[in-house]
């Protein structure tokens, strides 16, 4: 079974829901090693993306993924708005006009995604960051679709996958970002970008389950 | 007409600051416009106040934009991205730190110089000796 557009608006709202039950913990993660807003900001996006669902809920999955996007970069005002911003854009773009996204969809979405997000932020796996979480996810969902497993294991497996990465920051050393001016004391904390990043993925897996 | 100004910073009252003293220097001669914080006002960067602050700034001679810390880059890019769609004007983001590279940019822009003038002397003030020690 692909994933619908009902699925895309479901994962949407729950999104929201997961990101303002997570907007402390993000915050507290992002004010370890950075400036304190992380889930502040992507609570106060997401916000805005359940007011504007309405208006695309009978669209195509890449209208509303593209207005995802453009809500992001406008109401996000921290990092995250580009980032997630031009990942929702780019993944916009390659589902434009479809209503079902099949394995290799969401595979060109996620691929999408992450490009997006590594030439916004010049940023490369390795350098504590979102990129850390959505590179090995993408990885898993590949390994995932050549075993030719369905969508609800290649969903769960690229979900492990970012939290693995997600927790491999942990002892990373950040050189993007405001965590970045800590340098050496960046070491020892979980980045929050990708954090937010596993629970993206994490609430698209549960949701389509 | 000279090369335009936009001062990008995650505070609004920074850019504010940094706009009325690159202002002085260019004694009315520069347009300069400030793009500080989110668009509720908390700390943070906005692209549609920097693509604001381009639109206000425009003109033929081009745009030089000044910006504080990292994150300010890419909202940035993305203001640019979107004026780029409609305008042939060009814009050069500045590696500069930006108080020095603003009044440096100012004074440049000021006296007529080029786009290229104005970038080059402003990302210049990285060299800038600011205390001489004897």
């Amino acid at each position: 079974m692909p994933i619908t557009t009902e699925d895309t608006l479901r994962w949407l709202q729950q999104l929201a829901h997961v990101l303002h039950e997570n907007r402390d913990y993000l915050t507290q993660l992002d004010s370890d090693i950075g400036d304190a807003d992380h889930g502040i900001n992507m609570d106060r996006g997401f916000k805005a993306v359940i007011e504007k669902l309405p208006g695309v809920a009978s669209m195509d999955i890449g209208s509303m993924l593209k207005t995802v996007g453009t809500t992001l970069v406008s109401t996000v005002g921290g990092a995250s708005g580009p980032l997630y911003g031009t990942a929702f854009l780019r993944a916009g773009m390659v589902t434009a006009g479809k209503h079902e996204l099949y394995e290799a969809d969401v595979i060109g979405m996620f691929e999408a995604a992450l490009e997006g997000i590594k030439a916004r932020g010049k940023a490369q796996p390795g350098e504590k960051t979102m990129v850390d979480a959505l590179t090995p996810a993408l990885a898993a969902a590949k390994e995932a679709e050549a075993q030719q497993k369905d969508l609800s294991e290649l969903l769960q497996r690229a979900s492990a996958a970012a939290e693995a990465g997600m927790k491999a920051t942990i002892p990373m050393v950040a050189t993007k970002g405001r965590a970045s001016y800590l340098g050496e004391r960046s070491a020892g904390h979980q980045d929050p970008g990708a954090t937010s990043s596993w629970l993206i993925l994490k609430t698209l897996a549960d949701v389509y389950e | 007409m000279a090369v335009g100004l936009v001062i990008v910073s995650h505070s609004a009252r920074l850019a504010e600051g940094v706009a009325e003293l690159a202002g002085q220097m260019a004694q009315g001669k520069v347009a300069i416009a400030a793009a500080g914080g989110t668009f509720e006002g908390a700390l943070g960067t906005s692209v549609d106040k920097i693509l604001a602050a381009l639109y206000e700034v425009d003109g033929p001679d081009g745009i030089v934009v000044l910006l504080d810390l990292g994150s300010a880059v890419m909202a940035t890019e993305m203001a640019v991205e979107a004026y780029g769609q409609d305008h042939r004007h060009h814009i050069v983001i500045s590696p500069a730190p930006l108080v020095e590279g603003a009044v440096i940019a100012a004074i440049e822009a000021s006296i007529g110089n080029s786009l290229q003038e104005v970038a080059e002397a402003a990302a210049s003030a990285y060299s800038l000796p600011k205390v001489h020690h004897t």
